[in-house]
């Protein structure tokens, strides 16, 4: 073929190429409406469909107050819990090469992989009145399942990751010498800690509490099995929606899933700031 | 582990300190691991045994068991699939083409992560139910997507949307755009291109993003259990016996199909870590 013809080629290949673009960002924008964009809207046309007052009046319903109450005392236990191990097992992990590493990197994978459901039939197993611990928990009269501390235990499950997965990438790429040479200049370590390894990571370690904290306040599988589910007791908000709907109570069930897509929006808004502080762009 | 001579000198001048961080790192990562997810795993395994073969294998196998694996698994492998055609797609007109609210449709594949499932399940079941705006549409040819098994597909199409689209993205960002129109100038169609220039770079991601949506799919609980109808032999998923066993106080036949369940999304793990090796190693 002559050079002449190949670039003509190239020219009505590229003229059709205007078509082409056009039918596609078509259909991946019809396929992403359809399963995305619609769903997500009409979140909010139902919860504001007969105005504003039937979405208000749903904060004098007791059982809708404390499943937000509820919502957020777990997630102020669970955050914090998972930010501390999160740190210490990236620290631990990015910090040291050992035989195994990958493995252990696998097992820390592992609440991504199990099904919520499993997670907290493990944890039922573990602490019901039937399981393991159950006789003993018994005896001191302290109850785990369908009560807080089991919510918040299968809560931890199911958001155990995040941090760490978010800060060992960031802890590798920064390397040792900066922490190196504070200590040969006589940092003590928890000094190398607050000064030089925390301003390094804080984008990741930020990106990895807000993944964190949403997962908490959305969970509904593990929480739903070890919850028991108990209205103005031991309901989360994502209970309270499901509730709420199989009741036939759509407006009240699209109320607090406004609150919750709301919270989804936030987050997504500040992941998106922070992929750009970070440019992590990454699956979880 | 590589100790540089900075770190020796240091830890020569106070050996304690060096030692006593490893290891209190160490210590708050296994101690947490050990209470968050191996006593968990050790009480499913526990209870998991102490149920004889003959009779576990009688539970794994029940019809009711075997027909939601059916729905399970081949519902979950035929939306990754689906997943795999439209995320690639997705991901190539968001890398390739500049087009209006390009960054707002970008941000918004993250939105599965962020939204609680209970919402996706109730919108999606509101949207598409026979009165909603897109099942309205479908209802006169008959067709009925919620509470059937295609709204058990639609609920994990939504969940499983992000992991091609974000797995792929970075690999088609880093391709060079030169050997395509070299493919062009030589000739090639615009099909030949893709199967034989863009497609075998792209495999191995795409290959984790198919594998990573696809045991998200299978773990799913809360979207489905509010958008399907929970019968047996039509769209009763594995999780949702599960926690339908457990609501009856089985604890055996809970263990048994959780532990079917965790072994196969353990398969599926390491098969994403072989993939990932595998692409660590084409890549390199």
């Amino acid at each position: 073929m002559s050079l002449s013809a190949s670039s003509r080629n190239l020219a009505s290949k590229k003229k059709d190429a205007k078509w082409v673009k056009a039918v596609l960002i078509g259909v991946a924008v019809a396929y992403l409406s359809l399963v995305l964009f619609i769903p997500a809207l009409n979140v909010f046309y139902q919860a504001f469909r007969n105005g504003v007052s039937p979405f208000v009046s749903n904060f004098t319903d007791p059982a809708f107050l404390n499943g937000i109450w509820l919502t957020i005392i777990i997630a102020l236990i669970v955050v914090p819990l998972n930010t501390v191990f999160g740190l210490c097992a990236a620290w631990a992990i990015a910090r040291h090469k050992f035989p195994g590493r990958t493995f252990v990197i696998s097992i820390l994978d592992l609440p991504f992989a199990v099904s919520p459901v499993v997670a907290g039939l493990m944890i039922v197993l573990l602490y019901g009145r039937n399981g393991w611990l159950g006789p003993f928990l018994e005896a001191i009269n302290f109850r785990v399942i369908f009560a807080l501390p089991g919510m918040v235990l299968a809560t931890a499950f199911v958001t155990l990751p995040f941090v760490a997965r978010e800060v060992i990438p960031v802890l590798e790429e920064v390397g040792t010498d900066q922490e190196e040479a504070a200590k040969t200049l006589g940092a003590k370590d928890w000094q190398i800690f607050w000064r030089v390894t925390l301003p390094n990571i804080r984008w990741g370690l930020l990106y990895g509490v807000i993944l964190t904290n949403a997962r908490a306040m959305g969970e509904f599988g593990a929480v739903a099995v070890v919850s028991g589910n108990i209205a103005r007791k031991t309901q989360t908000l994502p209970l309270f929606v499901e509730e709420a709907y199989k009741q036939y109570q759509t407006q009240a069930a699209f109320s607090a899933a406004l609150l919750l897509a709301c919270l989804a929006l936030v987050t997504l808004v500040l992941k998106e700031i922070l992929e750009r502080k970070t440019h992590i762009k990454d699956v979880e | 582990m590589a100790v540089s001579p900075s770190i020796k000198r240091t830890s020569s001048r106070n050996p304690l300190w060096h030692i006593g961080n490893i290891s209190w790192a160490w210590r708050i990562t296994w101690s947490y691991l050990t209470i968050m997810l191996f006593l968990p795993a050790a009480a499913l395994f526990l209870m998991a045994s102490t149920v004889s073969p003959a009779r576990f294998w009688q539970i794994a196998t029940d019809p009711v068991a075997l027909s939601t694996y059916e729905v399970t698994f081949v519902t979950a492998l035929v939306t990754a699939l689906i997943n795999a055609v439209f995320g690639t797609l997705i991901a190539w007109v968001l890398v390739r083409f500049d087009f209006p609210l390009k960054r707002i449709v970008d941000a918004a594949i993250d939105l599965p992560f962020a939204l609680p499932t209970a919402v996706a399940g109730l919108t999606l079941a509101t949207v598409y139910s026979q009165n909603g705006w897109i099942g309205s549409l479908l209802a006169p040819w008959g067709i009925q997507i919620a509470f059937t098994r295609w709204g058990v597909g639609i609920a994990m199409l939504f969940i499983s949307l992000p992991f091609v689209v974000r797995a792929v993205q970075p690999v088609l960002q880093e391709m060079e755009k030169d050997i395509e129109e070299a493919a062009w100038s030589l000739g090639a169609t615009q099909l030949q291109t893709f199967w034989r220039v863009i497609l075998p770079p792209l495999l191995p991601a795409l290959l984790t993003g198919i594998a990573l949506g696809f045991s998200r799919a299978v773990g799913e609980f809360g979207s489905i259990v509010i958008v399907a109808a929970n019968i047996p032999f039509r769209d009763l998923i594995t999780s949702v016996l599960v926690f339908q066993r457990l609501e009856q106080y089985d604890y055996a036949g809970a263990t048994v199909l959780g532990t079917v369940l965790l072994a196969i999304s353990l398969l599926v793990l390491v098969g994403i870590n072989v993939i990932q090796a595998w692409r660590k190693r084409y890549e390199s």
